[in-house]
């Protein structure tokens, strides 16, 4: 029976120490210590938190260096297409022009040529008409110079009337 | 992680284990000494409870034993003289007086003698007739041995702290090495989990001082020599101060979903609930008295089965007995050396456990 | 006989008390045997929770303990 009942002075004394022990270890002990312990653990979290964004942002920059290196390939290549339709089509152009202006060439030396030509034959025609027009005249003195000879032509004359 | 500081808990029991071996002579001899003093049959019983309960002079070999304050709190006010006025009598016959009042030890139990009584006498059950209890608030054997396990702990703790205050990256070096797993235990494996990491911080300190407490002291009456050795977390009335502390705290940390949990179960028939009432409301005191008991009845348990084991030695009177009793302390002082430290994990899981009962909110 | 029994028994009790941390203790023996057999087991199937498994095995050998401890404390009543 003696050993189950608590003794006054033993539970005074025991809350007592406890309650100085739990004071002074809480002020000058657990709070240093575990101060210690977690700035040590939030410090060990940091770095590895800033290594870990270290990382990270050295993938971003390869991954940007890349995008870049890509962008700039593309850029060129697009360029190069360009220019290379640009080259095409400035050709095809002078092409163009030049077939388009040889043409007007053609057409207006065919033109020039057409009414040289047709100069030349309205002179002609003239030049024959007036040579027709003078022969016709010494033939028609010649044939006119004697009597028998106008009969004649009447008579042939009439005699091709008939003839109609 | 996990078993890393069961293994650290372990090499820090063995430790301890070997100057407990090496002391174990000693515990034989002193037990040598009382058997062999008086020519009658060896008490066992006597040798036992002497060790396991409480006395007023600190017993270290033979007839040497060192005086404590005895402390009164008597009607007439403050009464003091130092234990060796009692002459190790613990009969009731030699009488100390003071301002008129007169004082007997009884199996080490102060008892003030009525007025006018000029010795103590006994009915048959031997209970004392004519003398009542002051209030005692003596230095008996274990509460000397609780200021020097205070010493000790304050000695280790604050020499800890300040060798992180020393280091400027806060790496521990010196005794903080060896302290710091434990402490990260309490914090990692009794704390967090127990009680949760939003409320935890605010516990660590009574957590930590409560292991550590129990635990140095256990430790204390595990080893056998003068100023250790006394069975002061085996007596019922440390333990049960620990336990009602844990037990005010369980109750002022608990919030309204505590008390309808325990008075009004959510989530039952109302017929079960008005059964269930009663037994839970009982729980809330049990939890504690349980505490109470746990540590109590364990380490009283033993400091019974090594003396007796020892006491088989003066009982058998034989050579090969006393080999074998001696194997035997030894082996259960190993397993001793590890219930110790294990109680005092279970008092302060438990305590966190109660306090994370208390906090749980509504989901 | 047995009326002999009990008064044997009223006038001295150290004998029953120390039959009664017997049972006590064979009671506390049966459990903390099923925890240990079935921790073992749990650790052996999962080795990766040992961890876990120890230290709710040790608060669950506390808890049967503590029904064996106050068989003991019973005992101690009595015995005085």
């Amino acid at each position: 029976m003696d050993l189950i009942t608590p003794e006054l002075g033993l539970i005074f004394w025991t809350g007592i120490s406890f309650l100085i022990l739990l004071f002074i270890l809480g002020k000058f002990a657990w709070k240093p210590i575990l101060g210690a312990v977690n700035t040590r653990e939030q410090s060990i979290k940091d770095a590895l938190e800033s290594a870990e964004a270290a990382k990270r942002e050295m993938e971003n920059l390869t991954a940007d260096n890349e995008r870049i290196l890509q962008e700039a390939r593309a850029e060129r290549e697009a360029m190069m297409k360009e220019a290379r339709e640009i080259k095409t089509k400035m050709i095809a152009d002078a092409k163009d022009e030049a077939k388009e202006s040889a043409d007007k060439m053609i057409v207006q030396a065919q033109a020039a040529i057409e009414s040289e030509k047709k100069a030349a034959v309205a002179e002609l025609k003239s030049q024959v008409a007036s040579l027709s027009i003078e022969i016709a005249e010494k033939v028609v003195k010649s044939e006119l110079s004697d009597t028998d000879k106008q009969l004649k032509l009447v008579e042939d004359m009439l005699g091709n009337a008939t003839l109609n | 992680m996990k078993t890393t500081y069961f293994t650290t808990l372990k090499s820090l029991v063995f430790g301890v284990f070997f100057i407990l071996v090496s002391t174990t002579t000693f515990a034989a001899s002193k037990g040598d000494s009382e058997g062999s003093k008086e020519d009658q049959p060896f008490d066992t019983k006597e040798l036992i409870f002497h060790h396991i309960t409480d006395s007023h002079s600190f017993h270290v070999a033979g007839d040497f034993s060192v005086p404590l304050p005895v402390i009164l709190w008597t009607d007439n006010g403050l009464v003091t003289f130092m234990s060796s006025e009692f002459h190790h009598d613990v009969e009731g016959k030699t009488i100390v007086e003071r301002n008129g009042q007169r004082f007997v030890n009884i199996h080490e139990k102060i008892y003030q003698l009525d007025q006018g009584a000029g010795t103590a006498t006994f009915d048959e059950a031997h209970h004392a007739t004519n003398a009542g209890r002051p209030m005692d608030f003596s230095i008996t054997k274990n509460v000397f041995s609780m200021f020097l396990s205070l010493a000790i702990i304050l000695l280790i703790f604050l020499s800890t702290a300040r060798s992180y205050k020393k280091s400027d990256n806060n790496l521990p070096s010196g005794i903080a090495k060896f302290m710091e797993p434990i402490i990260l235990f309490i914090r990692d494996e009794v704390a967090i989990p127990n009680i949760g990491e939003k409320k935890y911080a605010k516990y660590m300190p009574f957590l930590l001082t409560l292991f550590f407490f129990i635990w140095i002291n256990n430790v204390i009456g595990l080893i056998p020599v003068f100023p250790f050795s006394s069975n002061l977390s085996g007596n019922i009335a440390f333990t049960v101060t620990l336990a009602l502390i844990t037990f005010i705290i369980t109750l002022f940390s608990s919030k309204k979903y505590y008390w309808k949990h325990m008075l009004w179960m959510p989530g039952l028939p109302v017929p079960m609930k008005i059964f269930l009432a009663p037994i839970e409301f009982m729980g809330m005191f049990i939890k504690p008295i349980a505490l109470t008991i746990r540590l109590f009845a364990n380490i009283t348990a033993g400091h019974i089965i090594v003396l007796s084991l020892i006491s088989l030695t003066f009982i058998f009177k034989n050579y090969f007995v006393g080999v074998g009793s001696v194997i035997f302390v030894v082996f259960i002082s190993v397993i001793e050396v590890l219930v110790v430290a294990i109680q005092a994990y279970i008092f302060t899981m438990l305590s966190a456990l109660y306090f994370g009962q208390a906090l749980e909110e509504e989901h | 006989m047995s009326l002999a029994l009990v008064q044997e028994v009223a006038t001295n009790f150290g004998p029953i008390a120390a039959v009664g941390a017997g049972l006590a203790a064979i009671g506390g023996g049966i459990g903390v045997g099923k925890i240990g057999g079935a921790a073992m087991e749990a650790m052996a199937r999962q080795p990766e929770m040992q961890g876990k498994l120890q230290g709710s095995a040790i608060v669950l050998i506390a808890f049967i303990e503590a029904v064996a401890l106050f068989g003991v404390v019973v005992s101690f009543l009595v015995a005085g």
